[in-house]
């Protein structure tokens, strides 16, 4: 079987500082993997680089077995036609309102629909994450955080992606509102049937919406296995991490 | 020695200043050339395109009137006073609408829009690009420079001409208010002075102006924005630096374009 996505090789570095030395990392469809690693160990750049957001500079970024890694233009937007992307602020668009930031896919492009189907689409997604429908019409701005992560997931879903990414799906959420938003996040995947890619350092998002998880640090995927082994694997980096100890391979700056 | 290594330094820091100049020249130039690649390429937004017409347009026009009427009266009283040690007080219709036409209509207009919309566009792409939204535009299939870039320098092109006529008309009318008010001209005579003076050429020599600063204040705007640093400092950072590379590049080729549209 094919993986959905598939990256070897792949190094970025921004001037002399290289964030991703020789990342090697696949996903099979329909299942959800979570990066976990400290801040600025490059899970944000490995998700930017297989949107594209990113150029890396070696290694070759596969989605479907195609070689996207410098796949631009055209060839690019076909592509991104697959993936949805919850932002970790939400990045909402504060001009619009809450419906059209939902269906903003489906206002324009080859896929565009009419103002009454884009908008019954949004305010059904919306319903999905559990917003009622008097928020379509407000705007960003006036919405709690936990309601603009929530509209941000309508959005990452209303044109029913193949691929979805979470980038810190719970940071700056209480924790009841990021328990929720974890079960939401599980129940649309599995639903959709889509293949997941999220990054977090939250043990409790781990547990709850991984089928893999994958550890990286200092540019390289140090370890990856499936959830259950997160707590039983004798890898330092991972027995550090997930029980949140000072003393080991990963070294914290006091 | 000592001498030496302090010439090297010396050297060495203009070189890297002329390095950064001709870096952000080059990536300036590229930015417009996609930005204005973009303008012609569909898909269109209309809608995008619609609502920075009105943003950089309409909601521009107070700001307009008031400059160019002071600047027109003002104009009148100096050369009125100007003229008078030559006896040449009844050249003020004259050189109130040619210098308003050629020179104080777009310059003035386009000052103060740079003021007004360069910074506006600067921190609102910015703060974009700060909360990742520019991000999120690419991940939706959307290009930002189609999205963003685009129709905020058509609608600039558009509509700087249309308020520098404007501007044209409220300076020319100034100096009208304050010339038969206070400097005792009959109005049909300074009406049909400055309707007979003037040349279609004064007028659209200014209106092509005007058009090229619309596209620097919002390629300065967009640059900016689309560029910016990370953080609060980083929007604040892009929307003073937009606001004073287009102050300048305005006044800058306004007077090449005076060259070549004047000059002998």
């Amino acid at each position: 079987m094919t993986a959905k996505i598939d990256m070897s090789g792949v190094k970025k570095s921004f001037g002399s500082k290289h964030i991703l030395r020789d990342l090697n990392l696949s996903v099979e469809p329909g299942k959800s993997l979570v990066i976990i690693g400290g801040s600025g160990t490059g899970k944000s750049v490995t998700l930017k680089c297989v949107l594209g957001i990113l150029a890396p500079d070696a290694g070759t970024i596969r989605v479907d077995g195609e070689d996207v890694t410098h796949a631009r233009g055209r060839a690019r937007e076909v592509q991104l036609d697959k993936f949805g992307m919850l932002f970790q602020g939400g990045a909402l668009f504060d001009s619009l309102p809450v419906w059209q930031n939902v269906s903003f896919r489906l206002l324009q492009g080859k896929r565009r629909k009419t103002k009454d189907e884009a908008r019954e689409i949004a305010i059904e997604k919306l319903r999905r994450v559990g917003l009622t429908p008097d928020v379509a019409d407000q705007f960003p701005a006036e919405l709690s955080g936990g309601m603009q992560k929530r509209v941000g997931l309508a959005r990452a879903i209303a044109a029913e992606p193949e691929i979805i990414f979470f980038d810190e799906p719970t940071t700056g959420l209480d924790p009841i509102m990021a328990d929720v938003i974890n079960d939401l996040i599980r129940e649309i995947v599995v639903e959709m049937g889509a293949t997941a890619m999220t990054i977090t350092h939250d043990m409790t998002s781990v547990r709850k919406i991984a089928d893999r998880v994958a550890m990286l640090h200092e540019g390289v995927i140090q370890w990856e296995g499936p959830v259950a082994e997160i707590d039983t694997t004798d890898n330092p980096y991972v027995h550090q991490f997930v029980n949140g100890l000072p003393e080991g391979p990963i070294e914290a700056i006091r | 020695m000592a001498v030496l290594t302090l010439l090297q330094g010396f050297v060495a820091a203009i070189g890297a200043a002329v390095l950064g100049l001709c870096q952000s020249t080059g990536a300036l130039a590229i930015f417009a050339a996609s930005g204005v690649r973009h303008i012609f390429v569909p898909p269109w937004y209309p809608t995008e395109l619609g609502r920075q017409l009105l943003r950089i347009g309409y909601f521009s026009l107070p700001v307009v009137g008031l400059t160019t009427l002071f600047t027109g009266g003002a104009l009148a009283l100096q050369v009125y006073s100007g003229g008078a040690r030559f006896n040449a007080e009844s050249v003020v219709p004259n050189i109130v609408a040619i210098a308003m036409t050629r020179e104080l209509g777009p310059v003035l207009v386009g000052l103060m829009v740079a003021g007004r919309v360069s910074t506006s566009i600067a921190a609102e792409l910015a703060t974009m690009r700060v909360t990742e939204q520019i991000d999120a535009l690419t991940t939706l299939s959307t290009n930002p420079m189609k999205y963003l870039v685009a129709p905020r320098l058509l609608a600039a092109v558009i509509v700087m001409p249309i308020l520098a006529f404007i501007g044209d008309v409220i300076g020319i009318l100034g100096g009208f208010l304050v010339g038969v008010a206070r400097l005792d001209f009959s109005p049909g005579t300074y009406i049909n002075t400055t309707y007979n003076f003037l040349t279609l050429g004064d007028v659209t020599s200014g209106l092509i102006k005007a058009a090229v600063f619309g596209f620097i204040i919002a390629l300065m705007g967009c640059y900016a924005g689309y560029n910016s640093g990370r953080g609060a400092q980083g929007v604040g950072g892009a929307t003073r630096s937009s606001v004073v590379v287009a102050s300048i590049l305005i006044l800058a080729s306004n007077y090449f374009l005076t060259e070549a549209l004047f000059g002998t």
